[in-house]
């Protein structure tokens, strides 16, 4: 086969235009940095799940060690199941609390773990059994106008 | 009378605009099916690459550059007002990524390469060629149309995905070079809100339905003008129209289906 500056030109185009789906991929997009092949599952129920969504980061200390993969309601006990995929290299005691908390004032929601003492580590498939649901804004202003509205009654 | 001569010119319209679909659907099955012979005779493809491709390189790049600039400055002041600058990255990459990567693309392949295409085998078809090439038994979808096709088709997401690449770095050259948000956060917040399978992948998605019916109406439209000079230039002016008009209403539908949940 001979070969042409034609098929130099082309070679080119097709070359930038998957160079630039890799920047896509990896430098945009996600599949560069965080790789979540290696996972073990944990299961939580939370009474109030708030605005957490599935895909939404786990944390411990801040550090990114696991994502939400799927919320669901549980009719027996009226409570979400939150299904939680952690790496493999992170392992957490049986006493762990887990979290919804919100990333700054208005921001996403995520989960925190806070690892008790237990010897014991939690394997695939366990559940987490402290946990504390989310902080619901309007909760927390009724709680607080409830208060107010009680305590002139008291000091006057 | 002049009623009635009215209701006759609507049906007529109406009747010939469905006719010509149809025909249009037939025109692109063919070319389906006579495709493997063009893939047989790769050079056919890489000729036609070089000129819808490789040439529409330069608007493309240009085209991205300023968009994704463009972006960069709105996008840093609407997102100051909420004291979220550190978002401009996500903004930027989800905007072009997702819908103006492959709309822009699709709407300037359709002029810049979409027009030439209908030009070419409108003249083709003017000056006789296509019925010469029928005389000597050689199949002038097979030999004109397919290859064009697929070129069309090659090249759509190559460009759109160029043309993303290229925003975002024009985003960041406003953003973090000239305004200076902090680079750290603007790569960062990018990668975490940019998903390659919901975004990156369903880009590419978009781009290769527009490559598909902006490359079909255009051959279409060429394979199908009157033979005269005023047919061939009313066949350009419509493959222009209708492939824009086609774009942005497909856009519409895909990212209907696409992001309806997210």
């Amino acid at each position: 086969m001979e070969r042409t500056t034609l098929d130099l030109w082309v070679g080119m185009f097709v070359v930038a235009g998957i160079a630039s789906l890799v920047f896509l991929a990896m430098k945009v997009g996600n599949l560069g940095t965080y790789n979540m092949s290696n996972t073990y599952e944990l299961h939580a129920y939370f009474s109030n799940v708030g605005g957490l969504k599935p895909k939404a980061s786990i944390k411990d200390a801040g550090v990114l060690v696991g994502r939400v993969v799927s919320i669901n309601l549980d009719t027996n006990r009226y409570e979400a199941d939150v299904v939680m995929h952690i790496d493999k290299r992170y392992q957490f005691p049986k006493d762990t609390f887990a979290n919804i908390l919100t990333s700054g004032l208005l921001g996403e929601q995520y989960i925190g773990l806070m690892p008790g003492g237990d010897t014991e580590m939690l394997k695939n498939g366990d559940r987490i059994k402290q946990t504390q649901s989310a902080m619901v804004l309007e909760d927390l202003i009724s709680k607080f106008m409830f208060s107010k509205a009680a305590e002139p009654a008291a000091t006057k | 009378m002049a009623f009635i001569k009215t209701i006759r010119g609507i049906g007529h319209r109406v009747i010939n605009a469905v006719w010509r679909i149809g025909v249009a659907a037939r025109f692109f099955f063919l070319t389906i099916i006579y495709s493997g012979n063009s893939f047989r005779r790769f050079n056919l493809i890489i000729k036609e690459l070089f000129s819808s491709g490789v040439m529409s390189l330069i608007i493309i790049i240009v085209a991205g550059l300023f968009v994704g600039m463009v972006l960069g400055l709105q996008g840093y002041e609407t997102l100051k007002r909420y004291g979220s600058e550190s978002a401009l990255g996500v903004m930027v990459a989800l905007g072009l990524v997702r819908e103006l990567g492959p709309v822009m693309a699709a709407l300037l392949f359709a002029s810049r390469a979409g027009s030439a295409m209908t030009a070419e085998i409108g003249l083709m078809k003017a000056t006789e060629q296509i019925s010469a090439m029928e005389m000597m038994a050689v199949n002038p979808i097979a030999r004109i149309v397919a290859p064009r096709f697929w070129a069309g088709v090659i090249s759509m997401p190559l460009l759109a995905a160029l043309f993303s690449a290229v925003g975002i770095f024009g985003g960041y050259l406003v953003g973090v070079v000239q305004i200076g948000v902090d680079e750290g956060s603007f790569w960062s917040q990018m990668q975490a809100a940019v998903d390659f399978r919901e975004d990156v992948l369903n880009g590419v998605i978009k781009s290769l339905v527009f490559g598909t019916v902006v490359t079909l109406i255009a051959l279409f439209e060429g394979f199908d003008a009157p033979p005269t000079a005023e047919g061939v230039s009313g066949a350009t002016t419509r493959t222009v129209v209708t492939s824009s008009l086609a774009i942005l209403m497909l856009d519409f539908v895909l990212t209907a289906i696409m992001f309806r949940g997210a």
